[in-house]
C-alpha cells in the first residue's frame, strides 16, 4: 500500500496553547498525483502543511514519507530525503542574480559549501545545469538579473526553477498563484501541469481554477479536519463542503 | 577584474607608503580596527547577524596575548597566534549559544555574554583590573627583525591585515559565502533547501571572532597593553557604527567607515573631550536618515547608475 502513496500522516495534531488548528488529519497523498489541499480561511491549511515541512512540530500523530516515520526529523533534512516545499510569499534570494539563485539549490550536492578558502569560480561547473533549469520555467533570458527585480510571476518561476534543481520527489507548494493576475496564474498553472511528470505534487491553493484545472486529487479541510476527499467533481459535489466552503463563493 | 586588481595594488602601494606620511601608530591602530570591523562585517553584512558583543572576541585574544608575552615569554608570532585561537575559542562557545536565536534575541545573548567576560576581565588577577596588562614586549619577528621599532611594526601589521582582509574577501567569494549570503536573503528558504543553517552560522561566527581576537592581539602589541576598554560594549557599538558608516555588506565600507572614525577620535580627543561621544553619534544619525547604504555603498550605487544610464 505504501508502494502507492509517497506520505502519509496518520492523526495528526497540532495545539497551539489550548488551540488546535489541526485535529486529527491523516491524509494520503498518491504518487505521482497533483494533490491539492483547500479549504476556507482558518481550515488550518498552511499549519498542516507546515507540519508536512517539518517547520512545525506536530503535538501528536506520525508522517510517513515513503514508508519512513519522518516526524521527528528537521526541516533540512527532509529536503535532502527529496521534499521541496515553496512558501505563500514568493521565496527567491532577492539580492542574488537569478542564476545564482538556481545555483544555491545545484550547489549542495558539490560538497564544498563549507569551503570558505575556495573561490566560487568553482561554482561556474553548475552554470550549464541553471541554464537549463532556467530555460524549462522560461527564464533564460533573466539569468544575469537580480532576482528582486523580476516581476512577481517570474520570481514564482524562478522559485520553481530552484525547487527543481533539488529534483524533488515530493514538492510542496504553498499558495503557488496568490496576488498573481490572469495571466500569471495560467503560466504557472501551466508550469506546475508541466514539472509534475515523474513526480508528486501537493499544493495549497484558493484559485478554484487552479484547483479544478490540475488537481487529481482534493482533500477539503474545515476546523482542522478533513471534510471531504476526491476528484474535483465528486468533492465540488458533497454538501458539506458546498456548505462549508464553495456555498458563498460560486465556482464554474 | 583586471581593473580591480590594480585598484588594489594601488592600495597596497599607497598603505607601503603611508608611515612615511602620517604617524605610522595611528595607521597601525587604523588598521587593527579596520580588520576588526572587516570581521564584524562578514557576520553582519553577509549573514545577516547582529552580534552585539563582538569587542569581547578583540579584548580577550588581547589579554590572552598579552599574557602569553609577557608572563610566559612566547615568542611574538606565537603569542598572537594563542590570543587569536583563544578568541576562535570563545567564539565557538558564544556563537553555539547565540545562534539558536534569531534577530534581537542573537543580539542580547551576545551582549549578555560579552558583559560576563567583561566582568571576569574586570576582577580576574591576570589582567590588572582597570590598570589593564601593561608593559607588553613587542619582542622580534622570527627572532630577526626588532618589532619595538615602530616601523618594522608596521609593516608587520600592514601583513596582518593583509591576510586577514584576504581571508574575509576569500570568505565572502567563496561556495560557503554563496551559502552565507542565501542565509542573510532568505532563512527559511536556505532551510528548505536542505541547508543545515545552524552549522553555518556557527562556522561564520568562529572565522569571525578569529579575525577579530587576531585585531585585538595585534591591537594589543602595538600599544604594548591590554585594556578593559578593548572588551567593553562601547567598542562592540562602535565596531557597529564603523560598519555601517563605511558600507555594511560591501568589502572596503567597513575599512573606510574604520579610518573615520579612529581618526576622528584621534583628532578630537585632545579638543573636544568628552563630546567626542555626542559627535559620534550624530554621525551615526546622519548615517542612518541620509546614506543607509554607508560611504562605500553609496558611492558604489551611484557608479552604478552612471553606468546604467550610459548603457
Amino acid at each position: 500500500m505504501s508502494e502507492d502513496y509517497i506520505l502519509e500522516t496518520q492523526g495528526l495534531v497540532k495545539e497551539f496553547k489550548g488551540f488546535i488548528a489541526v485535529a486529527g488529519v491523516s491524509l494520503k497523498v498518491r504518487r505521482g498525483h497533483i494533490h491539492a489541499l483547500i479549504g476556507p480561511n482558518g481550515a488550518g491549511k498552511t499549519t498542516c502543511f507546515n507540519l508536512l515541512t517539518k517547520f512545525l512540530e506536530p503535538t501528536k500523530g506520525t508522517i510517513r514519507y515513503k514508508g519512513v516515520d519522518i516526524t521527528r526529523e528537521a526541516p533540512a533534512q527532509i529536503a535532502r530525503r527529496g521534499i521541496v516545499r515553496s512558501f505563500q510569499i514568493s521565496a527567491v534570494f532577492p539580492h542574488l542574480t537569478v542564476l545564482e539563485n538556481v545555483r544555491i539549490a545545484l550547489q549542495r550536492k558539490l560538497g564544498n559549501s563549507f569551503h570558505f578558502w575556495r573561490s566560487h569560480d568553482t561554482l561556474t561547473q553548475l552554470d550549464p545545469r541553471a541554464g537549463e533549469l532556467l530555460a524549462e520555467v522560461g527564464l533564460e533570458s533573466y539569468a544575469k538579473m537580480v532576482a528582486v527585480e523580476l516581476p512577481y510571476g517570474r520570481k514564482r518561476a524562478l522559485e520553481i526553477a530552484t525547487t527543481l534543481a533539488l529534483e524533488p520527489e515530493l514538492m510542496l507548494l504553498d499558495e503557488p498563484t496568490q496576488g498573481m493576475g490572469h495571466e500569471d496564474v495560467d503560466r504557472v498553472m501551466q508550469l506546475i501541469k508541466k514539472v509534475s511528470a515523474n513526480r508528486t505534487i501537493l499544493m495549497v491553493e484558493h484559485n478554484m481554477k487552479v484547483v479544478a484545472g490540475i488537481s487529481d486529487t482534493i482533500t477539503v479541510l474545515a476546523r482542522g479536519s478533513v471534510l471531504a476527499e476526491g476528484a474535483y467533481a465528486e468533492v465540488s459535489a458533497h454538501p458539506k463542503v458546498i456548505e462549508a466552503y464553495m456555498g458563498t463563493e460560486h465556482v464554474d | 577584474m583586471s581593473g580591480q586588481r590594480l585598484s588594489y595594488l594601488v592600495l597596497l602601494a599607497l598603505a607601503l607608503a603611508l608611515p612615511f606620511f602620517v604617524y605610522p601608530v595611528l595607521v597601525m591602530k587604523v588598521l587593527c580596527f579596520a580588520l576588526f570591523a572587516c570581521a564584524f562585517n562578514l557576520l553582519l553584512g553577509y549573514t545577516g547577524l547582529l552580534s552585539f558583543g563582538h569587542a569581547t572576541f578583540f579584548g580577550t585574544a588581547g589579554y590572552v596575548a598579552g599574557h602569553a608575552l609577557k608572563v610566559w615569554g612566547l615568542p611574538t608570532e606565537l603569542g598572537l597566534l594563542v590570543g587569536t585561537g583563544a578568541a576562535l575559542a570563545l567564539g565557538w562557545l558564544i556563537g553555539s549559544l547565540a545562534i539558536r536565536r534569531q534577530g534581537i534575541y542573537f543580539a542580547m545573548i551576545t551582549l549578555a555574554l560579552a558583559q560576563m567576560m567583561y566582568f571576569f576581565f574586570l576582577q580576574a588577577s591576570f589582567t590588572g583590573g582597570e590598570d589593564g596588562l601593561q608593559g607588553v614586549p613587542r619582542g622580534t619577528l622570527l627572532g630577526v627583525i626588532d618589532l619595538a621599532d615602530d616601523l618594522h611594526l608596521y609593516y608587520f601589521v600592514l601583513a596582518v591585515f593583509v591576510f586577514g582582509f584576504w581571508l574575509i574577501y576569500r570568505t565572502i567569494h567563496s561556495p560557503f559565502g554563496q551559502i552565507l549570503k542565501a542565509i542573510r536573503e532568505n532563512e527559511a528558504r536556505a532551510i528548505s533547501l536542505g541547508y543545515d543553517v545552524a552549522r553555518y552560522k556557527l562556522l561564520v561566527f568562529v572565522l569571525s571572532a578569529g579575525l577579530a581576537g587576531l585585531a585585538g592581539a595585534t591591537k594589543m602589541l602595538v600599544f604594548k597593553f591590554a585594556t578593559l576598554s578593548d572588551a567593553h560594549w562601547h567598542l562592540s557599538g562602535e565596531v557597529v557604527l564603523m560598519t555601517l558608516l563605511g558600507g555594511m555588506g560591501t568589502v572596503f565600507g567597513p575599512v573606510v567607515g574604520s579610518s573615520v572614525i579612529v581618526t576622528l577620535q584621534n583628532e578630537l580627543a585632545d579638543k573636544v573631550g568628552s563630546l567626542v561621544t555626542v559627535i559620534m553619534g550624530s554621525i551615526f544619525i546622519v548615517c542612518v536618515l541620509l546614506f543607509r547604504r554607508g560611504i562605500v555603498g553609496e558611492i558604489a550605487a551611484l557608479y552604478k547608475r552612471a553606468l546604467g544610464e550610459r548603457a
